[in-house]
């Protein structure tokens, strides 16, 4: 597909790769924030092919591993009211909550089904005025214009059979605690495209700053891969610390100031728990109080759900935070597969366990160890 | 859930600030897209799209010159995305 197939290249990848490897004086750690971007770095063997020149740790990126057990409990509580049909994007479908997920509560009867976007939603809430549609809102900065779009356009078109679970979720605040843990190994970042598309580079000037980090926002493809991880390596190398825009076919240091504005109007920063990670100060979005006719939860539900004490198997937390590579859980591969998965990051098309699983030859994996405080 | 892809803009069917909407061409398959985040393109210019909708327009000129980068640096050659067939 024309600009997408271009960035594809092997030979223009395997030079980038070349040129990191000679340029490199010591072996340098960069994170990547976005689980598409680890599933490409995995894909294409970026990872292994620049294994003696950075190590490359694989960050929070992923809305549907990071979306709290108890949120997915709540959107099966409403999909089991009568009448009320919870919608959501397809990878949000067989995450686990507490006890099961939203695609096993339907085939026991629950309301429910995936939708390619929250407009749909809205369009099937009309078409569907015996129902309450409820979108199931996940995603990070990327998706949140989309479900900002879904409020505005139900509210212009009268439809009042709709409304939202919000547990949309934004980067930056994942970025800077991943940044203030004791334990951070983080030298440089590579930013996540689409997020930047909406938000813009400029609004991590503060963070580069502050914890004197360099940060390129790159794409998804090989060589864009390529390209950014070059970009950061130079700035580690020189002492440098900047946010670089590479993926400028798309990104603007502004963003999209009319995406911005969408999602201004219907949205405000909250606290959010995010799974594995826990307590995210300004982590996630809520509806503004204007807006509150549309929270599903107002209109369908009372009161808190428990907190949901994750697995203690499951090292997804520490996964998300770059602490360990997934084959270093002793359940990789075998107690936690795709098809029987632990934790979210297996589950999801875009989790860091499931993108080893599918792509990392065997040989290549750690041996499990222990270690302390696993919990 | 956070890749999206690029297309080209075809037709637009609605220019209503909230409620736009055209078609797009994604390697020969065209489907409806939501266009109100970018109310500033006109058929033929390629736009990101994710969930639905398009985020942003692809900046012909960055996009090539990225590609004139990689081909410079690289003994084999990138294709340029200007002559390849839809
Ligand atoms: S491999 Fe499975 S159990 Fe281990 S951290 Fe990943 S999701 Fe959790």
């Amino acid at each position: 597909m024309k600009y997408l197939d271009e960035f594809r290249h092997p030979g223009a990848t395997e030079s980038l790769l070349e040129s990191i490897r000679r340029r490199v004086t010591k072996r340098w750690t960069i994170m990547e924030v976005c689980g598409g971007q680890t599933h490409g770095l995995l894909r294409y063997g970026i990872d292994e092919a620049l294994a003696d020149a950075v190590e490359l740790i694989h960050g929070p990126g992923c809305p549907v591993c990071v979306t709290g057990a108890e949120v997915i409990d709540r959107a099966i509580e409403l999909a089991s009211i009568p009448n009320v049909l919870v919608t959501t994007f397809g990878d949000m479908l067989r995450v686990p909550g507490s006890r099961e997920s939203l695609a096993s509560a339907r085939a026991a009867g629950a309301l429910v089904r995936m939708v390619y976007s929250p407009l749909d939603a809205v369009a099937l809430a009309e078409k569907h005025p015996e129902l309450e549609v409820v979108f199931f809102a996940v995603g990070f900065e990327t998706t949140a214009p989309a479900t900002a779009l879904a409020v505005l356009q139900a509210k212009r078109r009268g439809i009042e059979n709709f409304s939202l679970l919000v547990a949309h979720v934004r980067v930056q605040p994942a970025m800077e605690a991943i940044l203030c843990a004791p334990e951070n190994r983080v030298q440089a970042f590579l930013a996540a495209g689409h997020v930047c598309t909406v938000v813009g580079c400029e609004s991590y000037e503060d963070l580069c700053r502050r914890y004197e980090v360099p940060i390129v926002v790159t794409g998804f493809e090989p060589t864009d891969l390529a390209t950014g991880i070059a970009a950061c390596v130079e700035q580690l190398e020189t002492s440098r610390h900047e946010v670089e825009n590479r993926y400028d076919r798309v990104v603007q240091a502004e963003g999209n100031l009319r995406a911005r504005q969408f999602v201004e109007d219907v949205f405000e920063a909250c606290d959010r728990t995010w799974r594995g990670l826990g307590a995210m100060p300004l982590g996630g979005l809520r509806l503004r109080e204007s807006w509150r006719d549309y929270d599903a939860e107002r209109r369908f539900t009372a009161g808190a759900l428990p907190q949901v004490v994750s697995s203690c198997r499951c090292r997804s937390g520490e996964v998300l935070s770059g602490r360990i590579k997934p084959p270093e859980c002793a359940a990789f591969g075998g107690e936690c597969r795709p098809e029987h998965p632990l934790g979210a990051p297996m589950v999801s098309g875009e989790g860091a366990c499931a993108a080893y699983f599918q792509y990392h030859r065997p040989e290549l994996r750690c041996e499990p160890r222990a270690v302390e405080g696993n919990a | 859930m956070c890749l999206a892809v690029p297309g080209r803009l075809e037709e637009w069917t609605d220019r209503d600030p909230l409620l736009a909407r055209g078609w797009v061409v994604f390697g020969g398959v065209r489907h409806e897209c939501h266009l109100a985040c970018v109310p500033e393109a006109e058929v033929g210019d390629y736009v990101l799209v994710h969930a639905g909708i398009a985020l942003n327009r692809i900046d012909i000129v960055a996009a090539e010159k990225l590609l004139r980068e990689l081909r410079d640096a690289g003994e084999e050659s990138p294709p340029s995305a200007e002559d390849e067939m839809l």
